[in-house]
């Protein structure tokens, strides 16, 4: 599939041909990834698909070993200070020191940003219900996040990343961390990447998409676009196929009998062509859900 | 506007209570995109009157927030709402019902009725019902919703 990619020229987040090995395992493969000013890019994929490995790369925390990493268009390992200083990052683990109080680690972390926004520090703190005597370690999982998410975005980066942000938490918690992030791109240039399984979540708050499997981006682009090329068929034939039919454009089959269930790509036309010309009356038609257009990659296993 | 269908997105809210805002709500389970579900909602809420001509929209930001979705995506949806001429742009104050913008074609109040029916259709199929029957009920039916809503 192409689709049409923004020049790295204007990308905040410019990954070209990124690959890295841990030992013989290779987690990153030939992966590129464009990211515009202004965006909020959803990457999606499973545990294990590479996505923790990206961040780090990002921050400058992992080494190219082949390919390039530039965001602002710096390399983040050579530049780390004038990258990380414009960067809010929540990790995965929302690893925070637990002996501290939250006032402190709000003063601690303060001391290490130029640009920290102390009334918007203690607005996000009232707003998260988060009490300044408090141990980070008597924290719940859902006061963890917003914590983090808090020491994330209190000194107004211009990139947000943020690593399975609503992981393991309650509805609510999700609900709020979602709000602030709209409420982050709302305001004029600021970009967010953040990676997630959930691609309910990805679909509302992201325009940008990047699919990783195994190692690889499966694809990457515009969120409308990516959803409007992709449909889904349900297709009855007049006799039962001992096999799944080779339909052209189909990017995965599934079904048995007369009734098969396709999702096509960009090609969709062609599909129904030939699915009339074997003898098979579309039955149902609609765009493919995200969750659908990620299996029916995944199990073509093809990059685009 | 693509290749939209109307009916997809549309909610039955008036039966329903759902948590949502301003009767909008969605939903990423049909596959339509989301600034096209706001889209046909909107049209809908407006051909049906329970958006009156020069109402204010809610303001982009406050409606992505509401609905937790990315402004850019309630930006297009205005956008195109604004070139199907169901809503107009006041420059430096907001965004409002237009008088253009009411009513939908006979043709789009079909489509939205259609797959109910046809739903209807095939479980009255399935349970074995004459559709004399089926249209004996309809006609009931109404009668008794037009009982409740007069006071």
């Amino acid at each position: 599939m192409n689709l049409p990619c923004p020049s790295s020229a204007g990308a905040v987040i410019s990954v070209t041909a990124l690959s890295r090995h841990f030992g013989v395992q290779a987690a990153l493969q030939e992966v590129s990834l464009y990211v515009p000013r202004g965006c909020v890019c959803g990457l999606v994929g499973e545990n294990g698909a590479g996505k923790t490995t990206l961040i780090k790369h990002l921050l400058g925390l992992l080494r190219a070993q082949t390919g390039t990493v530039r965001v602002f268009g710096l390399d983040p390992v050579a530049d780390d200070v004038a990258v990380l200083s414009r960067i809010g990052y929540l990790s995965e683990t929302r690893d925070l020191p637990g002996w501290m109080r939250i006032d402190d680690l709000l003063r601690y972390t303060a001391a290490f940003y130029a640009g920290w926004d102390e009334g918007f520090a203690n607005r996000l703190r009232e707003q998260f219900a988060l009490s300044p005597s408090v141990r980070v370690r008597t924290l719940s999982q859902g006061q963890l996040a917003k914590l983090g998410l808090l020491v994330a975005m209190a000194h107004r980066p211009e990139l947000l990343l943020l690593d399975e942000p609503s992981s393991g938490l309650d509805p609510l918690v999700r609900r709020e961390i979602l709000e602030a992030i709209i409420r982050t791109v709302a305001e004029e240039g600021r970009t967010v990447l953040f990676s997630s399984h959930l691609l309910d979540e990805v679909e509302r708050v992201s325009d940008h998409l990047a699919m990783m499997h195994q190692g690889r981006i499966l694809f990457s682009g515009p969120l409308d676009q990516v959803k409007e090329s992709h449909r889904r068929f349900i297709i009855r034939f007049e006799a039962a196929q001992a096999r799944p039919p080779q339909l052209e454009g189909a990017l995965c089959i599934s079904g048995h009998g007369r009734e098969w269930k396709v999702v096509s790509s960009g090609l969709s036309h062609l599909t129904t062509a030939h699915a009339a010309s074997l003898g098979g009356v579309i039955l149902e038609e609609r765009m493919a859900t995200l969750d659908e257009i990620f299996v029916a990659r995944a199990k073509g296993g093809q990059p685009a | 506007m693509l290749d939209s269908d109307l009916t997809g997105g549309v909610l039955v809210y008036y039966c329903i209570n759902t948590v949502d805002y301003m009767h909008l709500q969605i939903s990423t389970a049909d596959g339509l995109p989301i600034y096209q579900q706001i889209f046909n909602q909107v049209r809908y809420l407006v051909a049906a009157g329970r958006w009156q001509e020069g109402e204010e929209l809610p303001p982009i930001r406050v409606l992505a927030e509401q609905l937790a979705v990315n402004p850019n995506t309630v930006a297009r949806a205005y956008l195109e709402l604004e070139r199907a001429g169901v809503v107009t742009k006041q420059p430096g104050s907001g965004t409002y019902v237009s008088k253009a913008g009411r009513g939908l074609t006979q043709r789009e109040k079909n489509k939205i009725l259609v797959r109910r029916v046809d739903s209807l259709l095939v479980e009255a199929q399935h349970l074995g019902v004459e559709l004399d029957e089926v249209m004996r009920l309809v006609r009931e039916r109404r009668a008794l919703l037009l009982e409740k809503v007069r006071p």
